[in-house]
This record gives C-alpha cells, structure tokens and sequence, in this order.
C-alpha cells in the first residue's frame, strides 16, 4: 500500500483564533474555495465575446 | 353507463397539462442560455451535479460490493477514495455556487424556491456525508460516530437516531438521505428551468460612486450625471 503524501502519525494541527477552532486542511480548503470564487468572477469565460456578438 | 371518463376528470390528463404548462419542452430542454450566463460563476452549479452523479454511481458500486472489498482490495480503495473526493468536491464546488448565487441575490425575480431548495440541499447532504463518515466499518467511523453522538446528544435530537448504530447509519446514508438530495436537486433544476437562470444586476440600477457636485442654482446631481 503507498504511504500518504503528507505524515499523517501526528494530532492534527490547528488554528486557534478566540472561539474559533479550525483544522489547518479546513483552513486550507476555505482558503481555496475563496480563491476559486475570486477567479471565477475575474477570469474571462471562453469564447464570451462570440456569444455576445463581438468579433473575436 | 360510459366508461370512459372525460378528459377534465382524468387526473393523468391534468397532471399532464399541469406539467406542460408550467415546463413546456422548449423550456424543460431549452437551446441555450442568455449570454450573461457565460461566466465562470454560472459554472458551479452544473459543477455540484457532476459531482453528484459521480457520487451516487461511486457509492452504488460500493454498495453493490460490501465493506470487505473496499476494505481489503486495492479496487475497493480506488472506489472508496473516488466515493470520497468526489464528495470533498461536491461540497467545494457547492458552497461556492452558493457565494455566488448569494451575492447575486439568486431569489430576485419570483426565485425564492429556487433559492430554497438550493439552500436546502446544502443543509441535507451534510448528514447524508456524516452517515457517509460513520458508515466506513472502520476505526475513523468508531472515532466519528462517538464524538457526533455526544454533540447531537448535547443539542437534543439524539433521542431520534443513533449515529453508533451501523445498521440504521448506513440505511440513512445509502437510501433515505440520498433520495432527499437527488430529490432536492431535481426539484431545483426544474425550478431554474421554470424561472431560468438569475440575472446579474443590471448596471443603471447601481447606486452611482461618482461625487455629488453642488450646484448654486439647483439641486446636487451626481458629476456623472452632468452633460
């Protein structure tokens, strides 16, 4: 069986900030979802200026 | 006596009507969509269907297939993990669709049970993933299935099901909660379908940032608005 890309034999690691309680991977996958959401409204969408009659 | 009932009792016929009137085909299966829908945000949803699909079919073959063998074989841990990440996936992709559709205020025009559904789905896959977690058959579900139990117990609804018991857990996870979401999402598509996709803001109904010039003779309009 392959290991695991990361060493896993460990408590997990934390961020602790007041109240809040978080995984680091929670924290790092928050972190992309807000960088998806981000790109999503900046990157142009393929072929947008042919749908909307441009002429490229 | 006839037995043929005429075409207004026939609750075939109504349903059909019913159902033609408010999905005719032309807008069940439409040609294409407006152009504003040609965003990388209009993405998302369709992005939480593909993730879906590949979850039900992922879990139907784990399903068919049992504990031992996504346990012990190196086919079941490929399944098991494609179940899994495509789980991880499906939540990613779903609450961005959900930043999205929020910040857009996706209810605007008669869409609030679009909006609902949505929003609803979120709410019922996170115990059908839970279930999903206290269903492996290993000690990461022992783990899970205890530390869940004490904090559902804490806030009282533990009375109504056991997330130690295996046997009802994994009915949940493979049966009742799935037919929710497949159901829920149905549901919402056909409501998108019927209402059609949300549009963005329309730019003159922006408040405007330019600065307000004042004028010695009349009111103050906004520099932008001057010619």
């Amino acid at each position: 069986m392959l290991a695991a890309v990361f060493n896993l034999n460990h408590p997990a690691h934390t961020v602790d900030w007041s109240f809040i309680h978080l995984s680091v991977a929670n924290v790092v996958v928050i972190a992309l979802m807000l960088v998806v959401f981000v790109l999503a409204i900046l990157l142009p969408f393929p072929g947008v200026e042919r749908r909307r009659g441009g002429s490229s | 006596m006839s037995a043929t009932p005429t075409r207004s009792s026939s609750w075939t016929v109504r349903v059909r009507e019913a159902g033609v009137a408010a999905l005719p085909p032309e807008k069940l299966l439409p040609d294409g969509q407006p152009t504003y829908v040609a965003s990388w945000i209009y993405v998302f949803g369709v992005a939480s269907i593909a993730s879906l699909v590949v979850i039900v079919t992922s879990g139907s073959i784990l399903a068919l297939k049992g504990p031992a063998w996504w346990h012990y074989t190196g086919v079941g841990h490929f399944f098991n993990s494609i179940h899994m990440w495509a789980v991880e996936l499906f939540f990613f992709v779903m609450v961005v669709h959900l930043w999205g559709k929020y910040w857009m205020a996706a209810w605007r025009g008669g869409r609030a049970k679009v909006w609902i559904t949505g929003a609803v789905t979120f709410l019922v896959a996170v115990p059908t993933a839970l279930t999903g977690y206290v269903s492996q058959q290993n000690f990461d579900a022992q783990w899970i299935s205890t530390q869940a139990k004490d904090g559902l117990n804490s806030v009282g609804v533990g009375a109504f099901f056991n997330v130690t018991n295996f046997g009802q857990m994994y009915s949940y996870h493979v049966l009742l909660l799935p037919l929710a979401v497949v159901g829920l999402v149905a549901a919402h598509v056909l409501l998108v379908r019927n209402h059609g996709v949300v549009p963005p803001f329309k730019l003159d109904e922006r408040p405007s940032l330019a600065p307000i010039a004042k004028d010695t003779d009349g009111p103050a309009v906004p520099t932008g608005a001057q010619s």
